[in-house]
């Protein structure tokens, strides 16, 4: 059992991102129960859902700057990227994250898939090198129109760290198991799974306790003095089955989240773990499981810091933070789940010239401008000569981010002429606190809550999808602080 | 010390096409028409037209590239000919670069003629375009409405209007103009309009509705030009010369300075001061006799009164509302129907404004004529309010 030591690894800091629109099962199961009645039985509660803009790395993205929000100017060293759903097959998505972040350049950036237990594999990987960093995991969940996953499954981020600060929780150890039992898989656009009662008996109820019992041994732990067990999974029962099993107090089981979030995939095991934290005692102790092909389990004890960490919203400003989606067309438009018309104005050429880009990536991507060394005027985007008319000096701006800025709406409008994914486009004029002034795309904006002066926060956005090239542009947009 | 270029060209002859949803002409067919009728008006003959602008402004919907099209559709006889591009003040600026040719003496006649075919792209509203490689990346989809319609929000919010209020005198400003253009053959939306049915219409970009934004159309107009003295041999009277020829170009300051909140447009106060300095304007409310504004939106044309200094800043509502601007008004705007009426063929636009202001001086304009005009304004603004070109032409009596 690892004693309590300065050297003890852990997690220093945790944060979150859930989507705004939460869409009501209710709407799933009345459109879909023509078909498969048994999806009445699901029709309550509600699940998180992308909006068209954001995907696996905007929410990714989001996570961090929440759990970042808690440090006092922490960069880590490694940035490992878990997602089953990474937008990019071949270019690195944690790569996207970490120049959105402004992390610096020798950040380790890693992305980490093609499991469900990628999250607990990456953050095990993590506590068991030598460098400190932060996990995200992500996952924009794709499943087919109508299915009980659809109802189940919900989109969602979430981060954890491990340098910069005190442990929240001490790292008491882990344990791996790999085996391949294909309770589902996704070998094209879906996942295929098998019957539930086998993956139950068969894979959760035999891999996680062999898991998991090799980790108490190791560590000199009980079961019975488990105080959080997280167990991802959409099967409502198997928690307490594995607990029960394993001699966990059914009292430590931590929810799914199922009927509030649903179930994000491969950023479940981060997201019920930051959960877990913002509520945990010194002493917890804090069994976190992950399952794929196998088995993760990792086991934690919150300390006498654990009170004292704080991400910007966390779980529970994420929760609270929803909105009702209740048009069950917009969920299929915004997954691509049906061919739309989307009117000639969106057939125009949405190439991504990437020379161009690469020149534009700290504006794009870090969302840096320049404050001009010569008359300090702050400016976006950074051009040569500086934009103060009484000024124009040249070359005389030092990168200056507007990542973490907020500011004002000089002027709006809510455009529905121009092609949008979720009409009208609202964009407009803002204004930043301390200098600089852009007319950008707003996001999130509910009918009636913008007016010129509204106070805005900056967040990183889909701007445009090129289904032609499968390429996706992103950009800062602006959200109106509520 | 430069002086300007105030009477040292006049106007020979002008022509414009019927504008409208022109299904059965091809941007050659548009611009045979204005020119056959500016060249009966100049009594010249082709051949004695020495140099020529072209000017289109969105080149993949109609003419394509170079100055050939131009040439070839009007058979023109191997005379140098430039094609000019500048949003929306392209038609303004053929006629600045044919008025510069002959102020410069280096051509007696030049011709200008601009064109667009907009109802080519099998929908409603300016075809959606790049902004261009960068600008792609983190521009917003600004429609022309979405644009416009932000100089509404920062125009209320600088001066505390209430929406109501500021929604009414745009509505007004529209209604105007189709009482205008209902009078002239060439228009393409002749229909009078209420008040209460501009504000009623849905919203494009709110606070901008259906009848807050001018039409879209295809046309042509040109302008042949030539000295007074040429002008006089060849046995013309009533000469109209041109007092003012001026542009102004956003630098950026508007978009990326905090020195501008959205509620003008900077570009149109310093190109209305240097054309009042050029044509020795002192009182333009009381000297100008009539304005072609460009009133692509009708909240552009409200806040531009102001920007001429034809009524005080933060007044435009009340001088709209006050009828100031109406055809019996103080000082009529648009008394052809504007853009609102005509449309917008891009290229066209600024010589059709000139057109108007032309018949007005040479007294034919029928029953839109009025009495005893002098000076004519004519004010175009291409791109958004926080990015954008504004050409402002003055012609009047030699």
């Amino acid at each position: 059992m690892a004693e309590e030591n300065e050297l003890s690894r852990g997690i220093t800091g945790f944060g979150a991102y859930i989507p705004q629109a939460r869409l009501q099962r209710a709407v799933i199961a009345e459109a879909n129960a023509w078909f498969d009645a048994s999806l009445k039985g699901l029709g309550r509660g509600e699940r998180s859902m992308c909006n068209w803009d954001e995907d696996t790395i905007t929410m990714g993205v989001e996570a961090a700057v929440d759990c970042l929000t808690g440090f006092d100017g922490y960069a880590p060293e490694s940035l490992y990227f878990a997602s089953t759903t990474f937008p990019f097959l071949d270019r690195q998505n944690s790569v996207v994250l970490a120049e959105a972040l402004d992390l610096p350049r020798q950040v380790q950036a890693l992305d980490i898939g093609a499991s469900q237990r990628a999250a607990t594999s990456a953050l095990l990987a993590l506590l068991q090198g030598d460098r400190d960093g932060m996990v995200i995991a992500s996952e924009h969940r794709r499943s087919k129109a109508g299915s009980r996953a659809e109802m189940l499954w919900g989109d969602a981020a979430a981060a954890i760290a491990t340098g910069g600060g005190p442990a929240l929780a001490e790292f008491l150890g882990g344990e791996s198991l790999a085996t391949d039992f294909v309770d589902h898989y996704r070998g094209g656009e879906f996942d295929y799974d098998w019957e539930e009662r086998w993956i139950r008996d068969e894979g959760y109820l035999k891999i996680v306790p062999e898991t998991v019992n090799r980790l108490f041994e190791n560590c000199g732990v009980a079961a019975g003095d488990i105080a959080h067990f997280i167990l991802p999974t959409d099967q409502a029962r198997t928690p307490p089955a594995v607990a029960k099993r394993l001699g966990i107090n059914p009292s430590a089981i931590v929810d799914n989240q199922a009927a509030t979030v649903g179930v994000a995939g491969a950023a479940q095991p981060l997201l019920l773990l930051a959960k877990t934290l913002e509520s945990a005692k010194p002493g917890d102790l804090i069994l976190l499981t992950g399952f794929g092909q196998g088995c993760d389990a990792l086991l934690f004890r919150a300390t006498d810091a654990i009170g004292g960490f704080k991400p910007a919203s966390g779980v529970s400003g994420a929760l609270a933070s929803g909105r009702e989606e209740t048009n069950y067309a917009r969920f299929l438009a915004f997954n691509d789940l049906i061919e739309r018309d989307i009117g000639k104005r969106g057939e125009t050429d949405k190439q991504t010239y990437l020379s161009g880009y690469n020149r534009r990536r700290d504006l794009v991507t870090s969302f840096a401008g320049g404050k001009c060394r010569t008359c300090g005027t702050v400016q976006i985007p950074r051009e040569k000569y500086c934009v103060n008319p009484e000024c124009n000096a040249l070359d005389s701006q030092d990168p200056y981010s507007f990542a973490d800025k907020q500011g004002e709406v000089l002027t709006w409008t809510a455009d529905r002429l121009t092609f949008d994914p979720s009409p009208p486009a609202y964009f407009g004029m803002v204004q930043f606190d301390g200098g600089g002034k852009l007319m950008m795309d707003f996001t999130e904006v509910r009918e009636g809550s913008i007016e010129s002066g509204s106070r805005i926060s900056v967040h990183f956005r889909v701007r445009q999808n090129d289904p032609q090239r499968g390429f996706r542009k992103y950009f800062w947009k602006a959200r109106i602080l509520e | 010390m430069a002086d300007g270029i105030k009477d040292k060209v006049v106007i020979l002859g002008m022509g414009c096409s019927k504008f409208g949803e022109r299904w059965d002409a091809s941007p050659s067919d548009l611009m045979v028409e204005a020119f056959e009728e500016c060249l009966g008006d100049a009594g010249i003959e082709r051949n004695e037209i020495e140099a020529a602008w072209f000017g289109a402004g969105i080149d993949a919907f109609h003419v394509g590239a170079s100055a050939m099209p131009m040439a070839i559709a009007l058979r023109l006889n191997y005379i140098p000919v430039t094609k000019v591009e500048n949003m929306c003040a392209t038609g303004t600026e053929a006629f600045r670069g044919a008025v510069y040719a002959v102020a410069s003496g280096a051509c007696d006649i030049a011709l200008a003629l601009g064109v667009e075919k907009l109802k080519d792209t099998g929908y409603g509203g300016l075809p959606q375009r790049s902004r261009g490689v960068e600008n792609d990346m983190y521009w917003p989809n600004l429609s022309a409405p979405g644009a416009f319609a932000q100089l509404a929000t920062g125009y209320r919010a600088r001066h505390r209007h209430n929406k109501q209020d500021l929604k009414r005198a745009m509505a007004h400003v529209s209604v105007k103009s189709h009482a205008n253009g209902a009078k002239n053959p060439k228009a393409h939306l002749r229909r009078e309009i209420t008040e209460q049915q501009a504000i009623d219409a849905p919203f494009i970009a709110e606070p901008i509705g259906l009848y807050d934004c001018c039409g879209v159309s295809d046309g042509s107009a040109c302008a042949i030009v030539t000295t007074p003295e040429i002008a006089r041999g060849l046995g013309k009277e009533h000469l109209v010369s041109v007092k003012a020829l001026q542009l102004a170009v956003s630098n950026g300051t508007e978009s990326g300075h905090e020195s501008w909140d959205g509620s003008y447009l900077k570009t149109t106060r310093i190109a209305a001061q240097r054309a009042y300095d050029e044509a020795g304007v002192r009182k333009p409310a009381q000297e100008i006799s009539m304005t072609e504004v460009h009133d692509c939106f009708s909240i552009t044309e409200l806040v531009t009164m102001e920007d001429l200094q034809l009524t005080e800043e933060g007044k435009g509502v009340t001088a709209v509302l006050d009828g100031d601007f109406d055809a019996e008004g103080k000082l009529p705007c648009q008394i052809d129907g504007g853009l609102k009426c005509f449309g917008h063929p891009i290229g066209a636009s600024g010589l059709r404004m000139i057109y108007e202001n032309y018949l007005q001086l040479q007294d034919r304009a029928g029953p839109r004529q009025l009495a005893d005009p002098k000076l004519g304004l004519n004010h175009n603004l291409g791109g958004f309010p926080h990015q954008n070109i504004c050409s402002i032409s003055m012609i009047g009596h030699l």
